[in-house]
Formats: structure tokens, C-alpha cells, sequence
């Protein structure tokens, strides 16, 4: 063990001490060139290292993983669009897909929608309380879904019936005379996925609140002060004030919500595994590259993804020249 | 988890068209719904983590047999809490040796990308060249790029250089993985500083190499801080990327070890469990709760500057 924890510090510090050494070196080299050439070439050394990185990571990866994605599970033959084919042609897949489109459809409205009513609910207590209270919200952010697996293991846990319950969920169920429930394997109306989204939103509320929070903090007093004295309610305020003033920065969470939960692997992969048809994207790429140990399929998987994140790509980039514009 | 990566991406929009408003003005008094509301959702959010904090105290047959909730009406069980869960746990299933990984893993994944992306960002904010604007808009689309595509092609690479299962082999992949976000982040904030302090170093005789070391890095920390929380919390708790890089073993993080050697054996028992699930948590919750206000803070300092 200590041997471990000198080998550990040693690694660590050799690994941060070369990254430092790499720019020395670069900036030395830099030096090294004659007057203007110095000036006109050290930007690209300085954002260099950080383009390999992006380039060896994910440009040219994503290159080879297009054309995996033509080829057989151990990438020596092409089988042209069998993979994309056999896929979308199977049962499971196609749940696979559902379960993820009803992810992007639940998770993403209800996260902004906690977060904004609790933004909205705890900006009027007072301020120990509002800072407590977000904490509370805000601390699942802080765990992995490794640990929230263990959190909520026990409030859906399931015993037969007959045994006493150690799951929250179900003690409440048969302290109300009903029969217990094996909330993850009920598949009817895929609620044993809402069950793992909840997990989800618990996890992301807090981040969408603390931005919500700072949004509508940022809302001037005197368009909330005009609306009162033009005899406005609170939830007028709060409709046609508010949220047309916030409404950037909804899309914003919203948007991020949206791409993550597209992503979505470790709560599903922890909690079920997939099984009971609480399958998602994520999980069965998993399950494609390191189950069935088929490159082709996997990377098919991921051709997908990616194709449905480059909407959100776009959107992405021209908000940001916009506001880049603007400013 | 898995989102927030991207989450905070946009979370610091360069939104410079807002206006801060002073709240002078005590806000609106909270009325019985705000207060119900806030108190419901506050106790479901919380009850979870109690139930996992008190079942981690209580012996094997307790913990299995009975709720966690049963203690509050039980007082005799509270004499059979004891911490003998947590040294079984970090004894026996392997979790002292994980939280070692963790850190090794965690530290270097967090400091190198700061690094790195500093740079970067520092010529993006400061510096002239030809192609700086689509470079940077490069950076602004693959901030959405799942790195999933990353997974195979780079597994082979590194089963070639048989260097899978080892912590550099993590660190660049979490380096790769969290630069765009990095860069997008620090660069943003760096474009706030003001240039003409720069300027005057620049005609002081400071090189770029000096000015970035000790002028524009000493004046982002809140940025720097706030990314490098971020990016502790993420890879401390990631879970596949470590699968797929690092896989159960000898360098296995925490996350991994949790579910291979608790919550994948039947025999393990609530018990322990829920005492290894508390040992995994507890240090990116100590970081979360003392850092909290500069995270926010960071976070929050794109959206909200006037």
C-alpha cells in the first residue's frame, strides 16, 4: 500500500512536471526564431498541445469510427451498411431508441422546470434558508451515478411479499395494504425507465437551478416594478416579465439537459443493465463493444449519435457567433 | 455524471447583453406554497442520502432485514452502529487500494487540462494570428462531439501500444475529453480581462510566456477554480471511461471497484454497500460543499456580468 501510494505521487507529479517542461520547451523554441517569425509563430505553439489533444481524441477518432462502422466486429472486412441495417432492424434496437427518445423528451423539461420553480421559490425565503435549501439540491451534482445506484437501490429495493421491506418505495406501498413492487422490472409504460430518470433529474436539478437562480437574480427590479404598478398578478410577473427576460438562459440548460441525456449510460448500466427493457444508446454500445465484442455495431452506434447531435452542434456555434457579435 | 460535462459547456454562455440588477429591494415575502414547495422537494432530495448514510452504520442482519427508518423508532439498534462496515469495506473489498487510483487518476486529469487549455485560451483572448476565429469555432462545435466516438478507434491504439489499464492512458483521454470545454471556458473568461493591463506589460519588455504566468493565470483563477472543481468531480466520478481505459484490476478508481466488488456480488450485503457507496462519495462531497461558492461562482460568472 505505500509502495503503491509513492509509485501514485511519483507518477502523478512526473506527469504534471513533464506538462510544464513541454511548454517551457515550446516557448524556448519559439525564442529561437529570428525577430517577426517569433511572434507570428508562437500562437500555434501555444495552442498546440491543446489541438493534439482535440485532434488525437475526438477529430480523428470520429474519422475511424465512420469507417468501423462499414466494417465487420473485428474490423478486417467491409460489410458496407449491414451494421446500420441489422440494427434498425431489430427488435431491440428500436426499443433501445424509444427508451432514449422518451429520456430526451422527460428529462431535459423537467429539470429546467424544478430548476426554475426552485430558482424562483427559494430567491423569496430568507437568505439562510435559500442557501441551504439550494445546497440540498444542489449536493447530488457531487455524486457519481456509481453512488446514486447505491442511494436509490434503497428506496426501490424489492423484497417478495411476505418479507419485511427494506426499500423505501415498497414499505410505503405495503404500509398502504398493497402488494409490493419490483419497481425496476415493470416494464408496462416504461416506467421502470421514469423510475432511472428520476435518479437523472436528481442528479442535474441543482445545476439547472444555480443557473436559473443567477438568471433570474439578473432580472432588474424596475420591469418587475412597472409590472406591479400596472396592477400585474405575481404569475403574470412571472410569465410575461420573467421568463421572456431568462428565456436565454432556459434554452441554454435545456440544450446541455438535452445532449447529456442523449449520453446517457452509467445510471442505466448500474441499475439494470439494460434489462427490462429500460435499454438506452449508451448502454447497448456498451454492451455491443464489450458483450459482443462487435466493433462494427458499436461504432454504428456511435455514427448515430454523433448524426443526432450535430443539429445541436449547429445551434450551438451560431448562438455563439451571435452573441460573440453582439458583444 | 454523464451530462454535466456538457452542461457546464453552455453553462457560461457569453451572454454580455445582460444587465445585473442590484437587489435592493427585499423580494417578495415567501408565502405558504413557496415555502411548502421548497421544504418537499428539499426532503425528497435529502432522504435518499440519509437512508444511505444510516444503513452504512448498522450491522449486517439489521441493514438487511429491517429499513433504515425503523431506527427512528427502534432506540435499542442505535447501540449496534459502529464504523466496522467501513474498515470491512475498505479492507476487504479492495476500495483503499480504488481511492488511491482515484486520486492518481483524478489529480493529474485535472491539473493537465487546466494546463494545457490555459494556453490556449491565452492566445485565442490575447494573441493575433490568421485562423484564429475558425479555430475557435472549432473548439465551440466539438464541445458537443459525444466522446463516445473516441472509445474504439482509441482502445486499439492503445492495446497496440499496450499502454490499456494504465494512468497516462486515462489521463490523455480525460485530457482530450475536457480540453474544448476547457479552453471554451478559460478563453471566455479571459476575454473579459482588461486588455490594456496586457498592453502595459507588453510595453514593460514582459514576454508573453511571463505575462501569462504572472498576469492573466493569477486573473482567472475564479475561471481556473471553477473548471478545475468541475473536472475533479467529473473524473472522480466517471465510471465509463475508466471501464473502458482502465477496467477492473490493479488500477481500477473507485467507481469501478464499487460496482464490481459490492454491488455486483449478491453476497455483499445493503450493509456494506452502502458503507463502500459513503467511502466513494465523501471526498468529491467535502470538495463540493467547501468549493461550492467558487463552482457557482464560475459557473455563473458568463451568465450573469454586466
Amino acid at each position: 500500500m505505500v509502495l503503491k501510494i509513492l509509485n501514485t505521487l511519483i507518477t502523478v507529479g512526473v506527469g504534471i512536471l513533464a506538462a510544464l517542461v513541454l511548454y517551457w520547451l515550446l516557448n524556448k523554441l519559439a525564442e529561437l526564431l529570428p525577430g517577426p517569425w517569433e511572434d507570428r509563430i508562437k500562437p500555434y505553439l501555444y495552442i498546440l498541445p491543446a489541438y493534439a489533444a482535440l485532434v488525437f481524441y475526438l477529430v480523428y477518432p470520429a474519422v475511424q469510427t465512420v469507417v468501423f462502422s462499414f466494417a465487420n466486429p473485428t474490423s478486417t472486412a467491409w460489410v458496407g451498411w449491414d451494421n446500420y441495417t441489422k440494427l434498425l432492424q431489430s427488435e431491440n434496437f428500436q426499443d433501445t431508441l424509444f427508451n432514449t427518445l422518451l429520456w430526451m423528451i422527460v428529462v431535459p423539461v423537467v429539470v429546467v422546470a424544478l430548476g426554475l420553480a426552485m430558482a424562483v421559490l427559494a430567491d423569496r425565503l430568507n437568505p439562510r434558508w435559500e442557501s441551504t435549501s439550494k445546497t440540498i439540491i444542489f449536493l447530488p451534482m457531487a455524486i457519481s451515478a456509481v453512488g446514486a445506484g447505491v442511494v436509490w437501490g434503497l428506496v426501490y429495493d424489492y423484497r417478495p411479499e411476505g418479507r419485511e421491506q427494506i426499500g423505501l418505495q415498497n414499505a410505503i406501498v405495503t404500509a398502504l395494504g398493497f402488494d409490493p413492487v419490483a419497481w425496476l422490472q415493470l416494464d408496462q409504460l416504461h416506467i421502470n425507465s421514469f423510475f432511472l430518470m428520476i435518479m437523472l433529474m436528481w442528479a442535474q436539478v441543482g445545476f439547472s437551478m444555480v443557473l436559473l437562480s443567477a438568471a433570474v437574480k439578473g432580472v432588474p427590479e424596475d420591469t418587475l416594478e412597472a409590472a406591479r404598478i400596472d396592477g400585474a398578478n405575481e404569475r403574470d410577473i412571472f410569465f410575461r416579465v420573467v421568463v421572456p427576460q431568462i428565456w436565454g438562459t432556459v434554452l441554454t440548460v435545456y440544450v446541455t439537459t438535452l445532449i447529456g441525456v442523449m449520453k446517457i449510460f452509467d445510471i442505466v448500466y448500474v441499475m439494470t443493465n439494460g434489462g427490462f427493457n429500460t435499454n438506452v444508446v449508451g448502454n447497448e454500445f456498451f454492451n455491443q463493444l464489450f458483450s459482443n465484442f462487435n466493433n462494427g455495431a458499436a461504432a454504428a452506434i456511435v455514427v448515430m449519435l454523433m448524426l443526432a447531435t450535430v443539429p445541436i452542434m449547429f445551434y450551438q456555434v451560431r448562438n455563439f457567433r451571435r452573441e460573440e457579435m453582439m458583444g | 455524471m454523464t451530462s454535466t460535462q456538457t452542461t457546464m459547456a453552455a453553462a457560461t454562455p457569453t451572454e454580455k447583453t445582460r444587465k445585473r440588477a442590484s437587489r435592493e429591494g427585499q423580494p417578495q415575502k415567501a408565502g405558504w406554497f413557496a415555502r411548502i414547495v421548497v421544504l418537499t422537494l428539499c426532503f425528497l432530495w435529502i432522504v435518499p442520502v440519509v437512508g444511505l448514510f444510516l444503513t452504512s452504520f448498522r450491522p449486517r442482519d439489521d441493514a438487511n432485514e429491517t429499513g433504515w427508518w425503523t431506527l427512528f423508532w427502534t432506540p435499542s439498534a442505535w447501540s449496534r452502529l459502529s464504523f466496522d462496515n467501513y474498515v470491512t469495506a475498505w479492507n476487504d473489498a479492495g476500495l483503499d487500494i480504488a481511492f488511491v487510483n482515484t486520486l492518481a487518476i483524478a489529480l493529474p486529469a485535472t491539473f493537465i487540462p487546466i494546463l494545457v487549455a490555459a494556453f490556449a485560451a491565452y492566445a485565442f483572448a490575447f494573441m493575433e494570428f490568421p485562423g484564429r476565429n475558425f479555430l475557435f469555432l472549432a473548439v465551440v462545435s466539438l464541445l458537443v462531439v459525444p466522446n463516445y466516438i473516441a472509445f474504439v478507434p482509441i482502445l486499439r491504439i492503445y492495446s497496440d501500444l499496450e499502454i490499456a489499464g494504465t494512468f497516462p492512458a486515462v489521463w490523455l483521454a480525460h485530457i482530450g475529453f475536457g480540453m474544448s470545454l476547457a479552453i471554451y471556458i478559460l478563453r471566455n473568461y479571459m476575454a473579459t480581462l482588461p486588455k490594456s493591463l496586457i498592453e502595459s506589460a507588453k510595453i514593460d519588455g514582459a514576454s508573453h510566456f511571463q505575462t501569462f504566468f504572472r498576469l492573466v493565470l493569477p486573473m482567472s483563477v475564479p475561471a481556473l477554480a471553477a473548471f478545475a472543481i468541475f473536472q475533479f468531480l467529473w473524473v472522480w466520478n466517471d465510471l465509463l471511461v475508466a471501464l473502458i481505459f482502465v477496467g477492473p484490476g490493479d488500477n481500477a478508481p473507485i467507481t469501478v471497484a464499487l460496482r464490481n466488488n459490492l454491488m455486483g456480488q449478491a453476497g455483499a450485503g445493503q450493509h456494506l454497500v452502502t458503507a463502500g457507496g459513503f467511502i466513494s462519495m465523501i471526498l468529491p462531497i467535502i470538495v463540493f460543499l467547501f468549493m461550492q461558492r467558487f463552482f457557482v461562482r464560475g459557473l455563473t460568472a458568463g451568465a450573469v456580468k454586466g
